[in-house]
């Protein structure tokens, strides 16, 4: 097995939450697929600028405004260089549902029409999935489901036969299974769908935070993710997509910044990107949001993407050493992501939840909002736990015999 | 700690649930779920001069919700139908053992109280509707 390039032993001082015990034990967190930590760097950056910036953007002119609207616009470029995109490509929102839900109002519902295909995949969160619902009740387009096989892998043969069949105007799928951890060959799927003239949203929510993408290369149409799960504040997402799709796009809230003159009647809207972003924005944790791609970029999101392949692998390793475990998804960390499903013998994921909690460790149990995947999976819930650049070794030792501490409660 | 919580009785409760299935000819059914964890919990009530002569359960979900549902139905079984309303949520953690759960896990181990008290109402207002007002109000929602 090789070794990780990142220390996380070094790296946990800087994130404040791991001084605090839970039932004494030092805070094991691997919930990482639902929110991650926040380093001080985050957590100062927005005190600093509630301390020595604070002011609107994008209006005034006094000098205080000016540096706060540079904050704001630096956090802007930050973002588009992280994933290789330009600043006006960048459209702030309140997370990857929010960018979503704008697609689909601003692009979608003018674009497509009654009987149009939307192709999606059994692994979609929630949050791909019900604005699409909903798009086929207001205009009658129609929802079609790309499934898996038993080992959580894309069926790309069912992918591209629904591609070339004329009857799909848009894929949206996601890079990387919240579930499953399943990466999908994003790449390939986007250069057939783009051969047969339809665009790509990718849902970047799991797969931003933890390896590099960069949009250039993967050609995507729109790309959505959220700042909380890569370190950053919650409220922030972000909307990525290409200009030529943006300058046709309807605006989404309207409003206050949106506009460029507004007559009693009728109102010229502002250019891109703030066409897209009514009303005074999340400013201060934009700005943070700044401060964690700065974190992340020193680590290097290779590494980051190293990191957790070396964690997954020991973490399946000595999980499937135990005979009662169940994981769902790709067995080789090369094909997935830091995210374990699991369940254990007839132990409901809310009992090994408590149990784990018992030790210090937060895992996740449910649904993880994919409903669509667990009746696909046949399972009411699981257990999942997922990784990033903080967790250790160590760390895994605890939950697994966490795991053998809930085998003997439960006494299997 | 855990090891207080799932204790011989929860596992034995949770593995061989007393009075689980469907009831033929139930007077009252009611079906609830918790959306947090997904628990689901049916009971099934047949009552005879207001007494619970059968009650059965149905339902998926955690140990603590389970067992806590077979622990009720043979709290109840063969009672008048109106002690139900005067059930107390600190009775039952108390007749399960559980008294030391989280804000989350109560939710887990009331369920099944949360739908025979529902269930209660029901019977009430279908059959006997002029003391179902009384007993709606009398009742200790938990």
């Amino acid at each position: 097995m090789q070794r990780s390039i990142v220390n996380s032993y070094e790296l946990r001082n800087d994130f404040p939450i791991f001084r605090k015990k839970i039932n004494g034990k030092d805070l094991v967190y691997l919930d990482n697929a639902s929110t991650t930590q926040k380093p001080y760097t985050v957590i100062d950056s927005i005190t600093d600028f509630y301390s020595n910036y604070n002011s609107n953007i994008h209006r005034a002119v006094y000098q205080l405004a000016e540096e706060a609207t540079n904050m704001y616009e630096q956090s802007r470029e930050k973002i588009a260089n992280f994933i290789n995109a330009r600043p006006e490509e960048i459209i702030f929102t309140r997370n990857t549902t929010e960018s979503i839900n704008l697609i689909a109002h601003s692009w979608a519902r003018l674009n497509l029409k009654k009987d149009d295909g939307v192709a999606i995949t059994e692994i979609e969160h929630h949050s791909n999935i019900v604005p699409w619902q909903i798009l086929s009740q207001e205009i009658g387009t129609r929802l079609e489901y790309v499934g898996i096989d038993e080992n959580g892998f894309l069926d790309l043969e069912h992918m591209f036969e629904l591609i070339s069949s004329k009857k799909i105007k848009l894929v949206s799928l996601s890079h990387m299974s919240n579930v499953l951890g399943t990466i999908v060959p994003i790449e390939r799927i986007i250069r057939i769908a783009h051969a047969n003239g339809i665009p790509v949203i990718v849902d970047g929510a799991q797969s931003v935070p933890h390896m590099p993408v960069n949009v250039k290369n993967m050609d995507c149409d729109f790309l959505v993710f959220s700042a909380h799960k890569m370190l950053g504040p919650t409220g922030v997402g972000v909307l990525y997509a290409k200009k030529e799709y943006l300058d046709k796009m309807k605006p989404f809230l309207s409003g206050g910044d949106m506009i460029k003159e507004v007559f009693k009647f009728h109102t010229n809207y502002n250019e891109v990107p703030y066409k897209f972003e009514a009303g005074t924005p999340n400013i201060a944790d934009v700005v943070g949001f700044g401060a964690a791609i700065e974190y992340l970029e020193k680590i290097g999101m290779e590494n980051i993407r190293k990191h957790e392949i070396y964690l997954t692998d020991y973490a399946l390793e000595s999980m499937l050493s135990l005979k009662y475990v169940t994981i769902y998804g790709p067995r080789d960390p090369k094909d997935r992501g830091g995210v374990i499903s699991f369940n254990i013998a007839d132990i409901h994921p809310h009992d090994l939840a408590t149990i784990m909690n018992d030790h210090g460790i937060a895992i996740r149990s449910g649904h993880h909002c994919a409903q669509v995947l667990m009746q696909r999976l046949d399972v009411p819930a699981t257990s999942r736990a997922s990784f990033y650049i903080y967790n250790t070794k160590e760390e895994i030792d605890k939950f697994v015999n966490a795991i053998k501490e809930a085998g003997r409660i439960f006494k299997i | 700690m855990s090891d207080d919580i799932y204790r011989e009785i929860i596992l034995d409760h949770y593995r061989n649930p007393r009075n689980k299935g469907k009831l033929e000819n139930a007077d009252v059914t009611v079906h609830d779920s918790n959306p947090l964890c997904g628990d689901e919990i049916d009971i099934h009530l047949k009552v005879d001069g207001g007494v619970i002569s059968d009650v059965k359960f149905e339902g998926k979900g955690c140990a603590i919700s389970q067992a806590s549902a077979s622990m009720l139905t043979e709290l109840v079984m063969g009672k008048d139908l109106k002690i139900v309303k005067d059930l107390k949520k600190e009775e039952i953690l108390e007749n399960i053992g559980l008294t030391n759960l989280g804000p989350a896990r109560i939710k887990c181990a009331l369920l099944s109280l949360k739908v025979l008290k529902v269930g209660m109402v029901k019977y009430y207002s279908e059959n006997d509707p002029q003391s179902a007002d009384q007993i709606s109000s009398e009742s200790s929602l938990y």
